[in-house]
C-alpha cells in the first residue's frame, strides 16, 4: 500500500476566545498590552485527532453539532490551519464546503461557472473543455445565460455541486450536501459520487444523514467534543454513534453527550 | 493511481517562511487573479458609456482646480508647466493611495469567501495592485494630452515610467500587505490609514516645490520614501530627465523593504484570519 490520500497527524486546533474577540481595535489592543496584559479562555475545536485514509476510500465523520466535524473538513482543505500537528493531503482537492459558494447574482450562469472555477484554482482552459458538461448536469438550458439572482434554490444548488465536481480531483471533500435539493437531485449527487468512488477517488463526508454515510463509507470517525471517540470501520463506528445517540434521547439526564450547538 | 507526481497540501501549526512556495502557490491561482482584475475594472468602466472617459476627465477637472488656485491664489516661484508638475506626481500618489486602501476593502470584502474555500490569501493584494496599474496606464493619456495642450515638452525620457511603475507597485504591494492583514484583526486601521494618507500627501512635495520647505522639516520630507519613489515618475516626465542612480537606490530599497516587511506580517497574521473574519 502507498501513501495514504489523506493523513492528520496529531491535529488540534485551540483557539482563545472572549479576551481575543473582544480586542476589535488597535487602541484597545495597546491599552491591554500597557495595562492589565491579556487574559485569554482557550476553546478546543479539535484535540489531538490522528488519522490516515488509503486512497480510494470514504471517510465518513459523525458527531453532534460542534464536535469538530466541519474543522476537520476544513483542515483537509487547507482552508484553516492548525495549532498543532499537521494535516497532509496528497492529491487534487475537489472542496464543496458548501454550495453556491462566491456566486454572483449579478453575473449568468456562464460568467459565474469561469469565476468559480478560478476560486477552486482551475484554468480557464479547463473550464471551457468542461463547460457542456457543468450545464449538462445541472439542467439549466438557456438559464445558463440569466443572471444567477433569478434561480431558484435549487437550480443554484445543481449549478454548485456541478462545477465543483466536473473536475478530474483525486479528493473530494463533502460537508452535508446530501440533504440539499430534492430526490431527483439527491439521486443525481448519489450517482455522480459513485462514480467517483468506481473512479478511486478518495472521499470525506460530513453529514447527520447516518444511513447515507453507512451505505456510502468505508471508514468512520466518530468526533465527540475534538476528540476521536471511535475510529474504523464506518459499519462499526456508525452503529456504536447511533446507539449512544438514542440512549442520550431516551435518558438525557445520564447521557448529556448533547451540547448546544457552536456558532 | 501513482502518489508520486500528486500535489501535497502539507496544513501544518507551524509553517516556515517560503517565498518560493507561495509565489508559485499565487501562479498557480493566476487565472483567479486574472478574473479579479478583470472584475475590478468591468465595475469601473462598465457602468456607463462614459466609464472610460470619466477617469480621464478626472484628473482632467482637478487640474483647472488646482490650476486656477496655485497659478493665481497660491503662486510657487519657478516651476514651469505647474499642471505637468504637479500631476506627474500625483497620478502616482493617486494610485498608492487607492491600491493601498481598496486593498484593505478587498481582503475583508472576500472574508466569508475564505472562509469556505482555500485560496492563497495575499491575492487579493495583488489583484488591488494590479488593476491599480491598469487605471495608472490609462491615466497618463489625460497627462500627455494636457502636456501637448499647455506646451510642456514631452521627451524620450518617459520610456522609463514602465520601470518607475513597477517599483512603485512593488512598494504599493508591500504596503498594502501589511496594511490589509492588520485591519483584519483591528478595525480601526482602516480608518486611521484614511486620515494618514492625507498626511503623507503633504509630507511629500507632490503640489509644492521642494525649495519652499523649511530647512527644519527637510529632514522630514528626505525620509519619507514616498519623496524619492515619486521623483522615479515626474523626472522623466517634467523634467525630461532620468532619475538620479540616488532616487533610484532609495526606491528599490523602500520597495524592498516594504515587500519583504509586507510579506513576512501577512503570512504570520494570515493564519489567525479565519477567526476573525
Amino acid at each position: 500500500m502507498g501513501e495514504p490520500a489523506i493523513e492528520f497527524r496529531d491535529v488540534s486546533l485551540r483557539y482563545r476566545l472572549a479576551a481575543e474577540r473582544g480586542i476589535v481595535t488597535l487602541k484597545e489592543w495597546v491599552i491591554r498590552r500597557l495595562t492589565t496584559g491579556m487574559s485569554y479562555q482557550e476553546l478546543v475545536a479539535l484535540s489531538r485527532v490522528s488519522f490516515a485514509i488509503q486512497p480510494g476510500r470514504a471517510l465518513g465523520i459523525v458527531g453532534h453539532n460542534g464536535a469538530g466535524k466541519s474543522t476537520l473538513l476544513r483542515i483537509a482543505g487547507g482552508i484553516l490551519a492548525p495549532t498543532e500537528g499537521e494535516a497532509i493531503v496528497r492529491g487534487r482537492i475537489a472542496p464543496i464546503i458548501e454550495l453556491g459558494l462566491g456566486f454572483e447574482g449579478e453575473l449568468s450562469g456562464r460568467e459565474n461557472i469561469f469565476f468559480n472555477g478560478a476560486l477552486l484554482g482551475r484554468s480557464r482552459l479547463e473550464m471551457q473543455r468542461r463547460f457542456d458538461e457543468i450545464v449538462d448536469f445541472s439542467e439549466l438550458g438557456d438559464f445558463i445565460e440569466q443572471p444567477i439572482r433569478t434561480y431558484s434554490t435549487g437550480m443554484v444548488a445543481r449549478l454548485a455541486f456541478a462545477i465543483a465536481t466536473t473536475v478530474d480531483a483525486h479528493i473530494l471533500l463533502l460537508d452535508e450536501v446530501m440533504s440539499v435539493g430534492d430526490e431527483h437531485f439527491r439521486r443525481k449527487c448519489q450517482a455522480r459520487i459513485d462514480s467517483f468512488r468506481r473512479a478511486g477517488v478518495t472521499i470525506v463526508v460530513v453529514s447527520h444523514d447516518l444511513a447515507a454515510v453507512e451505505a456510502l463509507c468505508d471508514d468512520g470517525i466518530w468526533l465527540e467534543h475534538g476528540y476521536i471517540r471511535e475510529g474504523g470501520l464506518a459499519r462499526d463506528v456508525v452503529p456504536a454513534y447511533r446507539a449512544s445517540m438514542e440512549q442520550a434521547n431516551a435518558d438525557p439526564g445520564v447521557g448529556g453527550t448533547v451540547r448546544p450547538a457552536a456558532p | 493511481m501513482s502518489t508520486a507526481d500528486l500535489p501535497v497540501l502539507r496544513n501544518a501549526a507551524i509553517e516556515p517562511l517560503n517565498p518560493i512556495r507561495d509565489i508559485r502557490d499565487l501562479a498557480q491561482y493566476w487565472n483567479l487573479i486574472a478574473n479579479l482584475v478583470q472584475r475590478d475594472l468591468t465595475v469601473r468602466y462598465k457602468r456607463s458609456v462614459f466609464g472610460f472617459l470619466w477617469t480621464m476627465l478626472n484628473p482632467l477637472l482637478l487640474m483647472i482646480i488646482l490650476t486656477v488656485v496655485f497659478s493665481t491664489m497660491f503662486r510657487f516661484e519657478g516651476i514651469e508647466h505647474y499642471p505637468t508638475y504637479f500631476l506627474s506626481e500625483y497620478l502616482v500618489f493617486g494610485f498608492f493611495a487607492q491600491t493601498t486602501v481598496q486593498s484593505m476593502t478587498s481582503l475583508s470584502w472576500h472574508g466569508s469567501l475564505m472562509k469556505r474555500v482555500r485560496v492563497p490569501k495575499s491575492i487579493f493584494a495583488v489583484s488591488t495592485t494590479l488593476s491599480g496599474l491598469a487605471n495608472l496606464c490609462l491615466a497618463y493619456v489625460p497627462l500627455f494630452l494636457i502636456m501637448i495642450a499647455t506646451g510642456s515638452p514631452i521627451r524620450w525620457t518617459v520610456l522609463f515610467l514602465p520601470v518607475a511603475f513597477l517599483i512603485i507597485a512593488a512598494f504599493a504591494l508591500g504596503v498594502s500587505l501589511l496594511l490589509s492583514a492588520l485591519a483584519i484583526y483591528f478595525e480601526d486601521v482602516s480608518h486611521m490609514y484614511q486620515v494618514a494618507t492625507i498626511g503623507l500627501m503633504y509630507m511629500t512635495p507632490i503640489i509644492y516645490p521642494i525649495s519652499i520647505v523649511p530647512y527644519k522639516w527637510l529632514w522630514l520630507i528626505r525620509i519619507n520614501p514616498l519623496t524619492h519613489l515619486f521623483k522615479l515618475a515626474r523626472d522623466p516626465v517634467y523634467l525630461g530627465t532620468l532619475p538620479g542612480l540616488h532616487v533610484v537606490g532609495a526606491s528599490v530599497a523602500s520597495a524592498a523593504i516594504a515587500l519583504v516587511v509586507g510579506w513576512v506580517v501577512f503570512h504570520r497574521l494570515a493564519r489567525g484570519f479565519y477567526l476573525h473574519l
